[in-house]
């Protein structure tokens, strides 16, 4: 059979392999959900949790088909669209697709001339050993990290929560500290950072609206409002000092 | 048969599916091969991957030691095959903890971060779906030079609306590894230092053994 891009045949292995990920992803939200009701869970708030979650993803959805589109440029449409749906991420995905398309000749910029079938296949096996340690090493440490938690849990609970805390901190931290990294290349690196003061100070706004207002329900799209405010803040921002 | 309890059971899922994803995966280059009768060439694909492994290997490990405590066992092995965990799914699960008000490592912290992880992979995986059936009209649409800024900028909305949730929570752990994440994200780029944003995924370890280490000192000083 002679090798296209955009093969038929590779969006129906690329749609099995989803299914089988959306099945999984099904799953685990059905046994997590029937475990909570007998936990004494209130379904509302099973409920809530779902509702809350899938507005969320919504936006940082689509900037993910956004690295889709970027990618099928060069590389058709069924590999991106399989590798952004599972496993990677889109920082990940771009820097591997990149690297394997250099080792194989080609460039991602270089959108006029399409890849040929060695170098899809290539590329398609970089792409997918370069990040399957996570994949390999949760199903061997999980059990192991956890245990290890427990325990530290069992002698002493609050050092054990604090622990939990202090990791949230260190992704918190490193990603707040990202958004500084251009601030050095000028007016323009700062744009980051004054989509992040929006951000802020309308989540801060949010939190006192709750408190004066009691409007608890809010509390469940706090983040994602203020997630769209300080992207829809980005346009004119970058419109001005860009 | 007697029902083993949730957090026993969620092991045996967790592997059982994460083996099927893992080979399910694998697959597609494997079929390509097959289907189009091609050979890879190893040359090239070992010169690719000594590109991409020693970092995305290292940050894979790290991850794995740092989102496992967080999430829980549930959300973590579903997480590792759906991908985008630092910039949606942990966040989505931290947020979902938040607002249930359940404490991450907790019986219930792994119910409510497990339900949230597999929504927003529901979700994820749909509107991708929805998004390469209508590529063609929706393309423009994507990279109009007027939308691109707030896809360009969805990392700094979502950590300044979260970063005042935690650090206002728990400031006394905040204010070391924001110190010091702030002076190598400003001073590192001003000395020549480039690819820093590459290198997040190995910086949130480091934040979170500073914070810690802090969090040690003033817990046995009785300060929280």
């Amino acid at each position: 059979m002679e090798f296209s891009l955009n093969s038929p045949i590779l969006f129906i292995i690329v749609g099995a392999i989803l299914l089988l990920v959306t099945a999984q992803s099904v799953f685990f939200l059905v046994r997590a959900w029937k475990a909570g009701v007998e936990m004494g869970i209130s379904k509302t708030k099973l409920r809530k949790t779902v509702i809350s979650s899938a507005i969320f993803t919504i936006a940082p959805a689509v900037s993910i088909l956004m690295g889709v589109i970027v990618l099928s440029k060069k590389l058709g449409l069924a590999l991106p669209w399989l590798r952004l749906s599972v496993i990677g991420a889109l920082t990940y995905e771009l820097t591997a697709a990149e690297n394997a398309a250099n080792a194989a000749g080609t460039s991602l910029s270089d959108s006029a001339t399409a890849v040929n079938g060695e170098q899809f296949l290539n590329i398609a096996i970089v792409m997918t050993l370069g990040i399957i340690v996570g994949l390999v090493l949760v199903p061997i440490l999980c059990k192991r990290i956890q245990g290890g938690m427990d325990k530290m849990k069992k002698k002493d609970t609050k050092w054990g929560e604090i622990v939990t805390n202090a990791l949230f901190m260190g992704m918190v931290s490193a990603f707040l500290g990202l958004i500084f990294c251009d601030i050095s290349t000028g007016l323009s690196g700062w744009i980051k950072v004054f989509v992040m003061l929006v951000s802020a100070v309308c989540m801060a706004l949010m939190g006192l609206l709750m408190k004066i207002t009691k409007w608890q329900w809010l509390n469940d799209y706090a983040l994602p409002i203020c997630m769209l405010i300080g992207m829809a803040s980005a346009i004119p921002i970058t419109n001005w000092i860009g | 048969m007697k029902k083993r309890p949730y957090e026993e059971q969620i092991h045996i899922d967790g592997r059982v599916w994460g083996a099927i994803a893992g080979v399910a995966i694998c697959a597609f280059p494997l079929l390509v091969a097959i289907i189009y009768q091609l050979k890879p060439d190893w040359g090239v694909v070992l010169k690719g991957l000594i590109g991409v492994a020693p970092i995305f290997w290292t940050v894979g490990l790290i991850e794995v030691f740092t989102y496992i405590p967080m999430l829980g066992a549930g959300s973590s092995y579903l997480a590792f095959v759906t991908g985008n965990i630092t910039n949606l799914k942990a966040p989505c699960a931290m947020n979902a903890m938040e607002n249930a008000e359940v404490k991450p490592g907790s019986k219930e912290g792994e119910i409510i971060s497990t339900i949230a992880v597999a929504t927003s992979s529901i979700v994820t995986i749909l509107i991708i779906a929805l998004g390469v059936l209508m590529i063609v009209p929706l393309t423009p649409v994507l990279e109009s030079p007027t939308l691109t800024p707030a896809f360009d900028n969805i990392l700094p909305a979502l950590f300044g609306a979260l970063g005042v949730v935690y650090i206002s929570r728990n400031w006394k752990l905040a204010i070391a590894p924001v110190s010091v994440m702030l002076a190598i994200y400003i001073i590192l780029p001003m000395l020549g230092v480039q690819g820093l944003d590459g290198l997040v995924g190995i910086f949130v370890p480091v934040g979170a053994i500073i914070a810690i280490a802090v969090a040690r000192v003033l817990y046995k000083k009785g300060k929280i």
